[in-house]
């Protein structure tokens, strides 16, 4: 439906193809051949450290920015040869909301609706729709400035879908919200995707990937280094993970053999910190499992030395972003400095 | 056919928008209306003194709406580093709109606040003893040169201010270049009084030449009291040479800005 006024050939195909994207500032390789290809009603979560190359994707999709080479196309449109037919296909929500401060809610959208093209009239009609469905209707008449950061976050949202764009780019829609913001955020989203927009969503935020995307890809250093389901991601880090701090450094191998027998992987050990951690399938049995080898006043003395270890601190953990870039590239998402090893 | 339509609207679209902006902030008005007429008093009194009194009062009032219009394009530059460094060029940039809307809606914005600025700068100046004598035809020619100078102005800021990388720099970049280009004019001074290399740089100032024009158009003297009447063409033809320079201005820096507002890349 949404779709409609478009030509036929829009529906044809992915709603966003990118082939080898490349683009450098100076000796800065910000992209160095990106392939993602998003099917039409569908959520594709760009996942990655700041730097990696998340915003030089979008800029380039949303004909901000030129690629030295590769090519992309939205809605079957190429983002060079054809800006305009992209403009027109796609709304874009940026990371700093590009809201008019000085501007109300309800001009801000009227702003946006009229140089979309629409009428006087429909521009109005348009910001009052989007105001309502934005929960922003009883603050429309006040200057956006005196917004907090979630309402103006939504502004921004209600400002990239004035021509129901068949395309949704949301550039770190979160980053920088409180807990609340990024909840009213995330519910929009949700509505967006339910009602089958095509989104390319970029976060740092594996948890916020998990939740919205079908489909998610990792990008570091300007490649895409893994593409899949939320699930199949997971299923590759092992899920949730059991982590223990000991007290003393000699106590570490016996931790770790503690370890290799509760959990479904290889523990991995951090010497510096004394921190052991090593995948789980089922958290709390796993949990509840080596809180008893450790136990020092059980009914017999435990020949590996287990009850000897002084436990500083256990807990389950789910995987973080830092913990997909450990597994898929040996190294932290923000610092590049070597990850814990295996031994 | 539709290009211009839709150029034309977009481009009234962000006007509005700007001068929503404006009428939310009236402080944003203070230097464009408070300055002039400091201006306008520091230089009737301070140096009407020493210059000639009443005769070169009639003489300078003009030269400072010259001025003054000519820093409207500072203006310019502020206000497109501000929306350039808010992301609001990005968001722009991202719409099926005309390219060129956004900075001709800034020049025209701008050039409603010149307007106003002219209001209180003709209430200044005749309240410091400056008089229009010539017809009103004459008079509204006078001040239509003046706006269309500071449209023109204004495309010179539109390129500068897209180039500078934050506010803090376009702040002083938009006014920097204007002190030099409109002091070695004749607009608190004769063109004849300076030495040599300056002489000829402020004769073929448009700033002079639309000064000249202006006086011309208001009935005031083109040279302060006992200084001998300019020779030169710039000066024998004050008008054409200010038409010619605001045209050659515009149509060397509108493509300039839109140039480089293609290209421009927030951050």
């Amino acid at each position: 439906m949404v779709a409609s006024m478009f030509e036929s050939r829009d529906r044809a195909g992915p709603a966003v193809r990118a082939e080898g994207l490349v683009k450098a500032f100076g000796s800065n390789r910000a992209l160095d051949g990106v392939d993602l290809e998003i099917p039409a009603g569908t959520v594709l979560g760009l996942l990655g450290p700041n730097g990696a190359g998340k915003t030089t994707t979008v800029r380039i999709l949303t004909t901000l920015l030129r690629p030295d080479s590769g090519r992309a196309w939205v809605a079957g449109h190429d983002v060079v040869a054809e800006p305009d037919a992209v403009r027109r296909r796609i709304g874009l929500s940026g990371q700093y909301a590009a809201v008019d401060n000085n501007l109300t809610g309800y001009e801000n959208l009227y702003m946006v609706a009229r140089l979309y093209g629409m009428s006087r009239r429909s521009a109005a009609a348009r910001a009052r729709t989007l105001l309502e469905r934005f929960r922003l209707a009883e603050d429309g008449g006040r200057p956006a400035k005196e917004y907090s950061g979630g309402m103006r976050r939504r502004l921004d949202l209600a400002g990239a879908l004035i021509a129901e764009p068949p395309v949704v780019v949301l550039d770190e829609p979160t980053t920088g919200l409180d807990p609340r913001g990024r909840q009213d955020t995330w519910d929009v989203i949700g509505e967006l995707v339910a009602e089958g927009s095509t989104v390319l969503l970029t976060t740092q935020y594996l948890e916020e990937a998990d939740r919205l995307a079908d489909t998610i890809a990792v990008i570091d250093a300007g490649r895409v280094i893994a593409e899949g389901s939320p699930d199949e991601l997971k299923a590759r880090l092992g899920g949730e993970r059991l982590e223990l701090v000991v007290a003393e450094a000699d106590q570490l191998p016996t931790a770790r053999a503690v370890l290799a027998e509760v959990g479904s992987g290889e523990p991995t050990v951090n010497y510096q910190l004394r921190r052991l951690s090593v995948a789980v399938d089922v958290g709390p049995k796993a949990l509840l499992a080596a809180l008893r080898r450790f136990e020092s006043d059980g009914p017999e003395p435990d020949a590996t030395g287990a009850d000897a270890v002084r436990v500083l601190d256990i807990g389950l953990r789910r995987p973080t972003l830092d913990d997909v870039f450990l597994a898929l590239t040996g190294h932290r998402a923000n610092t590049g400095e070597d990850g814990e090893d295996g031994a | 056919m539709t290009v211009l339509v839709g150029g034309a609207r977009d481009s009234s679209v962000v006007a509005w928008r700007n001068l929503v902006t404006i009428r939310r902030n009236p402080d944003l008005l203070l230097g464009a209306v408070v300055s002039p007429i400091v201006f306008v008093l520091v230089f009737a009194f301070v140096f009407g003194g020493s210059l000639g009194g009443d005769g070169y009062r009639h003489f300078l009032v003009a030269g400072i709406f010259v001025q003054t219009v000519a820093f409207n394009s500072a203006f310019t530059t502020l206000g497109l580093s501000s929306d350039l460094t808010k992301g609001m060029i990005d968001r722009f940039r991202s719409l099926p709109m005309s390219r060129l809307a956004v900075i001709l809606g800034r020049t025209v914005s701008d050039l409603v606040v010149t307007s106003v600025t002219l209001v209180i700068m003709t209430g200044t100046g005749l309240l410091v003893g400056w008089r229009i004598s010539s017809s009103p035809l004459s008079a509204a020619l006078g001040y239509l040169l003046l706006l269309f100078f500071a449209f023109a102005m204004s495309w010179i800021g539109a390129w500068i201010g897209l180039l500078c990388r934050s506010v803090e720099v376009a702040q002083s970049a938009g006014v920097l270049w204007l002190f030099p280009v409109s002091f070695v004019a004749s607009v608190f001074v004769s063109a004849q009084t300076l030495p040599g290399p300056l002489r000829a740089f402020a004769e073929w100032n448009p700033i002079s030449a639309v000064a000249n024009a202006t006086r011309a158009l208001f009935g005031n003297p083109i040279q302060p009291p006992g200084i001998p009447p300019a020779t030169g063409w710039p000066a024998e033809h004050a008008a054409l040479y200010a038409v010619l320079a605001s045209l050659t201005i515009i149509a060397v820096f509108m493509p300039l800005a839109l140039a480089r507002y293609r290209r421009v890349a927030s951050r």
